[in-house]
C-alpha cells in the first residue's frame, strides 16, 4: 500500500470525486477541500441529495421517465395530450423538449438506442414497452426523437418498421441545418435531407 | 526524422465512442494506416463542424493532428457518405456488421490498401445494389483472403488429397475441406455441398463482376452464410455482435396494427 501522510477520509472523498466525469485529481482535490471548510450543515446537504437520487426514484410505470412516484408529472398532467408519444432514448432529452413548450403529448424513455456493433439490440432498449403501450390503444401519433445519428435513425427505423396500423402516424423530428450553423460546414446527409425537406416561406 | 504535426488521410469511420461532454473517440479504417483511433472534438453538439462528416460509415477525407496521446481530428470533408445505406434499416445493418469485422479483424498502424478498397466497395455495393447476400460473401471471403486466413478448398487439410466431386466437410479449425474419408477424425467439421464448395472457390478468386453472374438460391446462400459465419467466429474467437441485429431483421416483426 501506499505510503500517504493525508487523513483516510480525505484521500477516500478525493478518489471518489476523481470517479466522476470530468473530474480529474486536481479538482478533485479542490472539492474536497472546499467542502472540508464548509459549514457541516452544507456537507449534510449535499450528502442527502446524492442519497436522494438513489432512494425513491424509479421509473414512471407509463413513460418510463425517472421519477419520484408512480407516474410522472408529464403523465399525471391531465391538460397534456394523450394521443401521441414522442420517443427518446434517455430521460435527459426530455428536458430540452419540454423547453420548446411546442410539444403537449406524453413521451417514451428507451433508455438506450439499439447499436448492433456494441450488441444493444431492440431487446435490450424499453421497446417491448412502447410496443404494449400503443397495443393498448389510443394513440394516433408516435413522433420518433431519438438523435440524428446512425444509432439513433437504426432505432427510429426499426420502430417504424414495427408500427403497420394505418390509424397511427408514425413521424421523425425534422432533418436539416442547425440553427446558428454554417452551410460551408454541412455534410451530405445533413445537407440533402435540409433540401429534401424544403420549405415554402 | 521528424514527424509532421499534421497528416491528412482519408478513412472510413468503423466505431465511435463518446468522450466527455461532447467529443467522440473514432476508431478509423485508413488505407496507409490501416486502423487507427483519434478524437473528434464537439461531434456530439448540434453546431459541430466535423459532425456529419464524421459519421458511421462515412468515408471522407481528414486532417488529423497529432496529440500527446490521442490524435485529433482538425478538418473533415465527406467522400462519400453512403446515404441509401443510412436510409435503410436493412443496409445499415449490413454496413455495420462489415464496420465490425474491419475493426475485430484489422491491424493499428498497418498499411492496407486492399482490404480498404474491399471496405470501401462493399460498402458501396451494399448501398447501390441488390445483391447483398453476394455482396457480405464476397467480402467475408477477400477479406480473410487479404489477412492471411484464406481458407483451404482445393485439397482435404488432412490427407492432403484432390477433393472429389461430391459432399465434403468443412472444418473451421483446419481452415479448410476435408474429405468424407478423413471426416471421421475432425468431430466439428459441417457438411459442405458440392455447389457451396464451387461458389466458395470462385469467390476466393474472382472479381466482383464475376461473383455477381453467380445464381445462389435462398438455400445455397444459408448454407454459405452459415459456413463462412462460423469460420469467422472461429478467426476472431468471439462472436460477431452485429450478426444478432442482421438475423433479427430477417424475420418479419411482430406488427402492431390495432
Amino acid at each position: 500500500m501506499e505510503f500517504t501522510t493525508t487523513a483516510e477520509p480525505i484521500v477516500r472523498l478525493i478518489e471518489e470525486f476523481g470517479k466522476l466525469p470530468g473530474i480529474g485529481p486536481k479538482s478533485a482535490q479542490r472539492l474536497t477541500y472546499y467542502l472540508l471548510q464548509s459549514p457541516p450543515e452544507r456537507v449534510e446537504t449535499l450528502a442527502e441529495a446524492i442519497r436522494g437520487i438513489k432512494q425513491g426514484l424509479r421509473l414512471c410505470s407509463v413513460c418510463l421517465n425517472i421519477t419520484d412516484s408512480e407516474t410522472c408529472i408529464i403523465c399525471c398532467d391531465d391538460n397534456r395530450d394523450r394521443s401521441k408519444i414522442c420517443i427518446v432514448e434517455e430521460p435527459a432529452d426530455i428536458l430540452p423538449l419540454e423547453r420548446t413548450r411546442k410539444y403537449r403529448g406524453l413521451y417514451h424513455v428507451l433508455h438506450g438506442v439499439i447499436s448492433p456493433g456494441d450488441g444493444v439490440g431492440p431487446d435490450d432498449i424499453k421497446l417491448n414497452e412502447l410496443i404494449m403501450r400503443i397495443q393498448k390503444g389510443g394513440i394516433d401519433e408516435v413522433i420518433l426523437a431519438t438523435n440524428p445519428n446512425l444509432e439513433g435513425d437504426a432505432t427510429a427505423m426499426y420502430i417504424q418498421r414495427l408500427i403497420t396500423s394505418p390509424q397511427i402516424q408514425v413521424t421523425r423530428l425534422a432533418r436539416g441545418l442547425p440553427f446558428g450553423g454554417d452551410l460551408e460546414y454541412a455534410d451530405d446527409v445533413t445537407l440533402s435531407r435540409a433540401l429534401e425537406g424544403r420549405q415554402s416561406i | 526524422m521528424t514527424q509532421l504535426r499534421v497528416y491528412q488521410t482519408e478513412a472510413i469511420v468503423i466505431k465511435r465512442i463518446k468522450l466527455g461532454e461532447a467529443d467522440r473517440i473514432l476508431t478509423l479504417y485508413t488505407p496507409e494506416k490501416g486502423k487507427i483511433r483519434a478524437v473528434a472534438k464537439g461531434t456530439r453538439r448540434p453546431i459541430s463542424k466535423l459532425g456529419g462528416h464524421v459519421e458511421l460509415l462515412t468515408h471522407s477525407q481528414l486532417l488529423i493532428a497529432r496529440g500527446r496521446n490521442l490524435d485529433i481530428i482538425t478538418q473533415a470533408q465527406t467522400i462519400n457518405s453512403f446515404m441509401p445505406i443510412k436510409n435503410d434499416l436493412i443496409r445499415l445493418s449490413q454496413g455495420l456488421y462489415c464496420a465490425e469485422l474491419v475493426d475485430a479483424f484489422a491491424a493499428e498502424h498497418i498499411e492496407s490498401v486492399e482490404t480498404f478498397h474491399l471496405f470501401r466497395d462493399t460498402l458501396d455495393r451494399l448501398a447501390n445494389s441488390d445483391m447483398s447476400a453476394i455482396a457480405l460473401r464476397y467480402f467475408e471471403l477477400q477479406l480473410v483472403n487479404y489477412l492471411g486466413y484464406r481458407p483451404q478448398l482445393q485439397s482435404c487439410t488432412l490427407c492432403n488429397k484432390g477433393i472429389q466431386p461430391e459432399i465434403n466437410y468443412f472444418s473451421s479449425s483446419q481452415g479448410g475441406i476435408i474429405c468424407p474419408q478423413c471426416v471421421h477424425e475432425e468431430v466439428l467439421s459441417r457438411r459442405l455441398s458440392l455447389n457451396a464448395l464451387k461458389v466458395l472457390r470462385l469467390w476466393q478468386n474472382c472479381d466482383y463482376a464475376i461473383a455477381v453472374r453467380i445464381n445462389v438460391n435462398d438455400e445455397l446462400a444459408k448454407e454459405l452464410e452459415t459456413v463462412i459465419r462460423d469460420y469467422l467466429k472461429y478467426l476472431l474467437e468471439k462472436q460477431i455482435k452485429s450478426t444478432a441485429f442482421l438475423d433479427a431483421l430477417k424475420v418479419k416483426p411482430a406488427a402492431i396494427d390495432n
